[in-house]
């Protein structure tokens, strides 16, 4: 039962982070969704640097940094300024049946931690329920998008989906190799940009970002 | 010792033939109150069986009367010895059909229930639980005479039928190959676990329909508003547990082995029921057919707790199994104790009123207080307030579900807690509906002049129903002399017995496992409200003397208002119509602000009615028309049919 | 059970009693500094229940023996409560003879005493506040329920003096669950309590009150008693909320020297509360009635999630 210190805060954290994303499924606005994405980065970078602090390893540092610049800073900035440039600044949408979507989140948590729980014990971290926790988050962030209609919380979605992935890897590996997460840094910026660029395409076409309107460039007979 | 009690149910029926309802139906209390003796006698002591020379030859009826069926005697005694003086009041002053065929049904039904409580093996029980099936429609349909009562009994017959089928199948399945029908040949029967599940698969269908489990509920709200007050009172107080009592025979008695998935199974559907019969019963604007949905959803809790014991017991966890064993049989009880007095109580309102609606009813209190007073102590009980007895059952229940956590099956663990909320809504939503209930029909202004006019009810009815609210106050104030007294049930049931922790700590504190883990004294609940009460009212008395003046309402300063600005039954449901919406299928019309003449209507309808039942009746009536094409009229085809069929089961042998 | 148990016991209760409108002043104070208006004296409370009290009594023509019944049931049961919860110490009698859940049944019982009195008289202002009344209950109850879940799992107990013993003599250790059910209790508290956003208590006179509108038929000593047993229940909410989530300082079985010293702790956490809760008043504004269903949903998503990250990162 008593778990050191370190392992008390990590789980902590894994509670905010938990928390987050449900915070986010039930977020209509779509400025306080990227608040709360931004937020979400920034637990992340702040567990990362508490299990590097822990465990001396410097490769750690510098995915803290990687972190704190690119999730906390500039992609919500991006998305920001997306937002603005879009001008969706008001932009509220409806998020169907609420209660109902919460009650399938809360199965999803109970199911990850169920799979998770067999190889968190093999991977013999110092706290054995934050592996369930990410996998959670990334499992609630499909859902998340799935539930959404329009374009740029899908994309939000799909940023806190890789949030879920890195929290998952350091809780079960403590970070993946360098190369690798620079990679997926990258891509992800990346991604970010050709979405971007990508809205104003639907929104010329279509002058809306309700992505329902893709249906309709299915062929007709 | 029960011959006697059974002797006179049986001799009461045939000998009917006299005008005097009251001489009959008194006598029937009074083996109302013997059965209710027997049955407390019968629940320490061990299984009496016995053979019964009655029968077919060669398959002689066996009886036996095991601390299980003694409970449930108790609970018929109970009940019925209150609906028998209230009926001897009640149908001496007339209520509806020919007395006599009232009173022989009446009569049959009682047995048939003693009967199937007591039998031990299978073709008795079906004999029984038919003939039980066939008095309680014709009580149904005693005022046959309008068409709504006559489909509502229709209903209920096929619905009852349904279940017969479903129940007979279990048995065959339970004998398994033996081909003697007994219990006892069926607890011994080496059945596989695949066959264990068809069996309480069956078992679930068969009984659940009696009892109005989740689609097979459609029954009850039609049936209990269509029977005389007292017939759907025991309706509604006995013969759903008679269902119940047969549900936990085959689960726990003749079925040796339990899986855990049958629990979970019973604990969904459960709690599905409840929370389904808990939404409807907030909206009705019938009084019976509110109670009948409440009904729904108390059958519900009391399937939640035999859900929770099945999978307690899977786990061979059998301490806990009977804390959830326990809730669940004192809910069967105290169901059969408040549903049974506020029937009654309804049955002394339409007596008095000649009202039904909730909408037509209100300020009852200063005309009936005896009804009122009575009525109100069984509303608490059954919305599951301390110190009364509907509580007891209801914080059993929440101990065990606070238990499941040592469940080793980590998805039980977290699922069965939500489960808990679920109750939990359920329980505040009968507080809510219990609420709407009193308030209409006793409380506010009369809302029809004819209410100025109401007289309270006779002695027999009130003596019949203070005797079931001085057992809810009894059951409620001291629950663990009750429980001591259950215990041989648990020991035969589930192996376990709670003795240990009922003896733990004095008679005056209920604890679920140990009294460090949770305990609850309704007793002394009672004693500091009491002197709270008393020492509070003195002391103001003496230090603040101050006068009572009687004033129109204040009512805001509004000044004018009327018996029609009180919300109706209707207006008092509207949020949780608001609310779940969803579940329910709401036929509503608002008027526009200009019509001169503004109508509103709104009506609620059972979804599943819809969605499940009207679709199967179209295919069965399709089906139907295809057998329909084979039919000529003519003697001759029907003889080739046979012909053929004859030619083509030899072909079969050879 | 000694005669210092009993005495320990008598001295809570009365001392509940007693405090629980300056507990309400406090709030109102600080509501008000918050607001930048003058605050009536801290004593109002107690200058209103006197004036009241010696009031005469006015009872509409068809009021009922319930009416005026329910006023002593609804005190005696928050008084009840008030004994049960330990707010100085944990070893006290009556402590045994409820745990969480037989609270929670006990203020059902005042609150189905006060909508039943509520529809007595037949006035629109009092079924439409019964009503809203029991819908609120009824959908904070899950949440209620949801949030004693984790303490329970963590005491392995629903009794409140087991829970804080678990709490005081285990080792200081973080628990994520607990803020999460707190959070949740919080807003629980809120709305059993009629507080704003769910309902604004200085309403009066207005078509959104819930529990001003129970009331409106009430007057003199009945008046006095009801409002009082509405202050004993904000109080005793407290009470629970600090048995559950801030133990530290309530004084052990057999530690009578730690009395004293638990009821500064008391004193100190009560202000600190009454604080909060007034600048959580200031902030929020009251809401519709048909948005509470989201809101207390909100409260019972949190406490799931407590719950299930106890049993995720804890267990």
């Amino acid at each position: 039962m008593s778990t050191p210190l370190v392992g008390q805060i990590i789980n902590l954290l894994a509670a905010v982070l938990l928390l987050i994303v449900f915070a986010m499924l039930a977020q209509r606005r779509l400025l306080r969704l990227i608040h709360l994405f931004a937020l979400q980065g920034a637990v992340l970078t702040l567990n990362t640097l508490v299990v590097a602090v822990t465990l001396h390893q410097s490769h750690l540092y510098f995915s803290v940094i990687l972190n704190l610049v690119l999730k906390v800073i500039v992609l919500p900035w991006i998305l920001i300024r997306l937002v603005d440039r879009l001008d969706l600044r008001r932009d509220a949408e409806s998020v169907g049946n609420l209660p109902l979507i919460m009650l399938v989140a809360v199965v999803l948590v109970i199911l990850s931690f169920n799979v998770a729980l067999p190889i968190s014990e093999l991977a013999g971290t110092m706290t054995r329920g934050t592996l369930g926790i990410a996998m959670a988050s990334v499992l609630i962030s499909f859902l998340m998008m799935i539930t959404r209609r329009k374009a740029v919380a899908q994309v939000i979605g799909f940023l806190s989906m890789e949030n879920g992935l890195f929290f998952a890897a350091t809780s079960a590996t403590y970070g993946m190799p360098m190369v690798v997460e620079l990679g997926i840094a990258l891509d992800v910026l990346v991604a970010t940009f050709i979405f971007g660029i990508f809205f104003f395409q639907i929104r010329e076409t279509f002058d809306s970002l309700d992505i329902r309107n893709l249906e309709n460039l299915k062929d007709r007979e | 010792m029960f011959w006697l009690a059974l002797g006179l149910f049986g001799l009461a029926a045939p000998v009917e033939r006299g005008r005097h309802a009251r001489l009959f139906f008194s006598l029937s209390a009074i083996g109302g109150v013997v059965l209710t003796v027997v049955g407390l006698a019968g629940l320490g002591n061990w299984p009496q069986a016995m053979v019964l020379g009655l029968g077919l030859p060669d398959l002689p009826f066996h009886v036996r009367v095991d601390p299980l069926s003694s409970f449930f005697i108790l609970l018929l005694g109970v009940a019925s010895a209150a609906v028998s003086v209230f009926s001897a009041g009640y149908f001496e002053r007339g209520g509806g059909g020919d007395i006599r065929l009232v009173c022989l049904q009446y009569h049959v039904f009682l047995a048939s229930m003693v009967m199937v409580l007591v039998a031990d093996d299978a073709y008795l029980f079906m004999v029984a639980w038919e003939s039980m099936a066939l008095a309680s429609y014709f009580l149904v349909i005693t005022d046959h005479r309008v068409a709504e009562i006559r489909r509502a009994g229709f209903i209920y017959l096929v619905v009852a039928h349904l279940g017969a089928i479903a129940i007979l199948l279990a048995f065959g399945v339970l004998q398994l190959g033996q081909w003697t029908y007994t219990f006892d040949a069926m607890r011994n029967a080496p059945l596989s676990t695949g066959w264990g599940a068809v069996a309480f698969l069956l078992a679930l269908i068969g009984f659940g329909a009696k009892a109005g489990f989740l689609p097979l509920h459609i029954w009850l709200p039609e049936a209990h508003p269509a029977a005389p007050s007292p017939v759907s009172a025991l309706m509604s107080g006995v013969m759903l547990k008679t269902a119940v009592y047969g549900l936990l025979r085959v689960s726990f008695d003749l079925l040796q082995v339990q899986v855990w998935w049958w629990g979970v199974l019973a604990l969904a559907v459960g709690l599905a029921t409840a929370f389904y019969g808990a939404v409807f019963a907030a909206v009705q604007t019938d009084m019976k057919r509110l109670l009948a949905y409440s009904s729904i959803e108390n059958i519900g809790v009391i399937l939640t707790g035999v859900g929770l014991a099945l999978v307690f017991h899977a786990y061979a966890m059998n301490l806990l199994a009977a804390v959830a064993l326990a809730a669940t049989l004192y809910h069967c009880l105290n169901h059969a104790l408040f549903k049974t007095l506020l029937f009654l109580a309804t049955g002394a309102v339409m007596h008095a009123t000649r009202q039904r609606s909730l909408g037509k009813l209100g300020g009852l209190i200063g005309r009936m207080p005896w009804v009122a007073a009575l009525a109100l102590i069984g509303t608490l009980a059954i919305a599951g307030l301390p110190p009364l007895n509907g509580f007891v059952s209801e914080w059993l229940l929440f101990q065990s579900f606070l238990l499941s956590p040592g469940l080793p099956n980590s998805y039980l663990n977290m699922f069965i807690p939500i489960g808990t909320a679920l109750l939990a809504l359920v329980v505040a939503l009968s507080g809510y509906v219990m609420v709407k209930f009193f308030g209409v029909v006793f409380l506010g202004l009369p809302r029809e002049e004819s209410l100025r006019e109401a007289h309270d009810a006779g002695m027999a009815e009130r003596v019949a129903m203070g005797w079931l609210a001085a057992w809810c106050v009894v059951l409620g104030l001291v629950p663990v002399l009750f429980l001591r007294a259950l215990d041989p049930i648990f020991q035969l049931m589930v192996g376990a017995t709670l003795r240990d922790s009922l003896d733990a700590s004095s008679w005056m504190f209920v604890t679920a496992v140990s009294p460090e883990q949770a305990s609850y004294s309704p007793i002394v609940f009672l004693l500091v409200i009491v002197a709270v009460i008393v020492l509070g009212g003195l002391g103001l008395r003496r230090w603040f003397s101050v006068q009572r003046r009687r004033a129109p309402a204040w009512d805001c300063g509004f000044g004018k208002r009327n018996a029609r600005m009180q919300d109706t039954a209707e207006g008092y449901g509207q949020p949780i119509k608001q609310i779940f919406q969803v579940f329910l299928r709401l036929d509503r019309h608002h008027p526009s602000p200009f019509d001169p003449r503004p109508r509103y209507h709104s009506r609620i309808e059972d979804p599943i009615w819809e969605r499940l039942y009207v679709p199967v009746a179209r295919l069965v009536d399709r089906l139907s028309a295809l057998v329909g094409v084979v039919q000529h009229g003519r003697i001759a085809v029907y003889l080739v049919y046979s012909f053929l069929t004859l030619l083509l089961l030899l072909a079969l042998i050879l | 059970m000694s005669f210092s148990h009993v005495l320990l016991q008598l001295i809570q209760g009365l001392l509940a009693v007693a405090l629980a409108p300056l507990v309400l002043g406090w709030v109102n104070q600080c509501r008000a500094w918050l607001q930048n208006r003058s605050a009536p004296s801290l004593l109002q409370p107690y200058r209103v229940l006197l004036k009241l009290l010696r009031k005469e009594i006015v009872l509409a023509h068809n009021a009922s023996w319930l009416l005026r019944c329910a006023p002593y049931v609804v005190f005696a049961c928050m008084v009840l409560a008030a004994c049960i919860v330990p707010l100085v110490a944990t070893d006290l009698p009556f402590s045994l003879a409820a745990d969480v859940i037989a609270l929670v049944g006990l203020f059902a019982l005042a609150r189905v005493f006060m909508a039943l009195a509520a529809m007595d008289v037949g006035t629109a202002f009092g079924t439409l506040g019964s009503r809203r009344e029991m819908l609120i209950a009824a959908l904070a109850e899950p949440a209620l329920l949801m949030v004693f879940f984790t303490p329970a799992l963590i005491g392995h107990s629903t009794a409140l003096p087991n829970i804080v013993e678990t709490f005081t003599t285990g080792p200081l250790q973080l628990y994520p669950s607990m803020a999460f059910a707190a959070v949740a209790f919080i807003m629980v508290l809120l709305a059993e309590n009629a507080r704003i956003p769910v309902d604004n208590p200085s309403t009066h006179l207005e078509l959104t009150m819930v529990h001003e509108a129970m009331l409106l038929e009430y007057s003199g000593r009945h008046l006095a008693l009801m409002d009082w047993a509405h202050a004993l229940k904000l109080m005793v909410y407290m009470a629970i909320g600090i048995a559950l989530f801030l133990p530290w300082g309530i004084a052990r079985p057999h530690d009578w020297l730690g009395v004293p010293l638990a009821l500064i702790a008391m004193v100190v956490k009560l202000m600190a509360i009454g604080a909060g809760l007034a600048l959580l008043e200031t902030l929020a504004a009251k809401m519709r009635i048909f948005k509470v269903p989201e809101f207390l949903g909100m409260a019972f998503m949190l406490a799931v999630l407590g719950m299930l990250i106890h049993f995720l990162v804890e267990a």
